[in-house]
């Protein structure tokens, strides 16, 4: 069936199979693997996505259900000048280990921090709750988010 | 496999009139783990998270209808007076999950561990569930959900929501699992004291094959609080050995197995646990809101 949906500023259409989710839409069709495949259940976030501004597992969204819907996955996240602020702020505070989970981070965060520039620990913790890295032992991403909410005030002053 | 987009709730039940075995899809959180996985392969799925007339909640007549299509986080941010309600969504697995994952789903796939159902079985809710030709039918929720994974809907039908009286009167969620998110409880209590029917009703998740009340535990606190005088003076104290009796009863209405999340016997005391908890809490709020704080 044909998907047609706004993905990073752009319409694209795909043709896909009636039980493909978003993820696969994505990395298969789109050629966008920035999200990652891991779990397939929810679990792990590393598939993370937003569908109309929310933070989603694309894993569970079925690629038709995003049909005339706007989706913004990891990709948009740098520009021509240079990475966003939680990606830059990822790679300085050694975050990215495998690098497996990264994007799900990443997309995690910049979420946290758009709705809520100046998070509690409490409120980082939950907000990544769903999003499982088996590497660093999440300190150092922890670090990261720091990191990133001083720069994003920054910016925004 | 084919999927149907349908733009209103009239266009999904023409749909489900015509194709009944049309498999619903909201937000996915249960139905695309079993297509990833390749468990299920239905031959038609029908959209219905674009369906505004599911996603809408309502006060009527002293009621809240809260429809089958409101998410986990919809609830979190919009009804926060319903606290049980609250702090049950608030236990659903991720935020991730919290944006899709909606009460019709919890109603639908009807697992005895489905986080929002304890606390609908606590506020005496129907469900409500609709078909074309605006034919609705309201079922009290334990005549609709009957069994482990069992519901009594009709293939053609929609879970439209679930409604219930709303009551004054503090109360609690609570749940054992591994770790604070993305757990499947082992065991879940929800507490609600209904001040105008000097009611206590309590119902337990994951301890049964499907959601159970205690009334003999109910009945023992409403007692035990007209005894001591709480009802009419909150501060009046309820004797400890009141908290220990009702944590027994509610643990004897449990019906729990062992499975791979925790034994029959770790289910049990973790109900005795909870409930003591949750009568301690809502003595307190009783008193903290006595005196308007």
């Amino acid at each position: 069936m044909l998907v047609r949906t706004k993905v990073n500023g752009e319409w694209m259409t795909a043709d896909v199979w009636g039980g493909a989710s978003l993820l696969y839409m994505l990395r298969e069709h789109l050629g966008l693997p920035g999200s990652k495949n891991a779990c397939e259940q929810g679990e792990c976030g590393s598939c993370s996505v937003w569908l109309d501004g929310e933070l989603v597992c694309s894993c569970l969204v079925l690629a038709a259900q995003a049909h005339e819907r706007e989706v913004r996955t990891v990709e948009a996240l740098a520009t021509e000048e240079g990475l966003h602020p939680v990606q830059e702020a990822f790679v300085e505070s050694g975050a990215v280990q495998c690098g497996f989970c990264t994007p799900g981070l990443i997309v995690a965060v910049a979420d946290l921090l758009t709705r809520d520039p100046s998070p509690t620990e409490a409120a980082v913790r939950e907000a990544l709750s769903g999003n499982l890295c088996r590497c660093t032992g999440y300190a150092k991403i922890l670090d990261a988010v720091w990191v990133a909410a001083g720069r994003m005030r920054e910016e925004r002053r | 496999m084919d999927v149907l987009l349908p733009r209103t709730l009239e266009e999904a039940l023409e749909i489900k009139a015509a194709r009944p075995e049309a498999v619903p899809i909201a937000g996915g959180t249960d139905l695309m783990v079993e297509l990833n996985f390749d468990r299920r392969r239905p031959d038609l799925i029908v959209d219905i998270s674009r369906l505004a007339e599911l996603r809408a909640w309502r006060r009527e007549d002293g009621a809240l209808f809260l429809g089958s299509g409101v998410t986990y986080s919809q609830i979190v941010r919009e009804l926060r007076e319903f606290r049980p309600l609250v702090e049950a969504s608030r236990t659903v697995g991720s935020p991730q999950i919290r944006n899709r994952g909606t009460v019709g789903g919890n109603l639908g796939t009807a697992s005895p561990a489905g986080d929002a159902l304890p606390v609908l079985a606590a506020y005496d809710a129907e469900v409500v569930l609709t078909q074309a030709g605006g034919r609705t039918r309201t079922l009290p929720w334990h005549a609709f959900m009957v069994g482990p994974k069992k519901t009594v809907i009709e293939p053609s039908e929609l879970i439209l929501g679930a409604q219930w009286r709303i009551t004054r009167g503090p109360g609690s969620f609570s749940k054992i699992g591994t770790r604070n998110a993305m757990v499947i409880a082992v065991a879940s209590l929800c507490l609600v004291i209904d001040e105008d029917r000097r009611a206590v009703r309590v119902a337990l998740g994951s301890v049964g094959p499907t959601i159970l009340r205690a009334p003999e535990a109910e009945g023992l606190a409403a007692r035990a609080l007209a005894d001591a005088g709480t009802w009419d003076d909150p501060a009046a104290p309820l004797p400890a050995q009141a908290f220990q009796d009702f944590g027994e009863r509610v643990a004897a209405a449990a019906r729990p197995i062992d499975d791979v999340r925790g034994t029959a016997a770790y289910r049990r005391h973790a109900c005795a646990v909870l409930a003591r908890r949750a009568l301690a809490w809502a003595v307190n709020d009783r008193i903290t809101e006595r005196r308007g704080l």
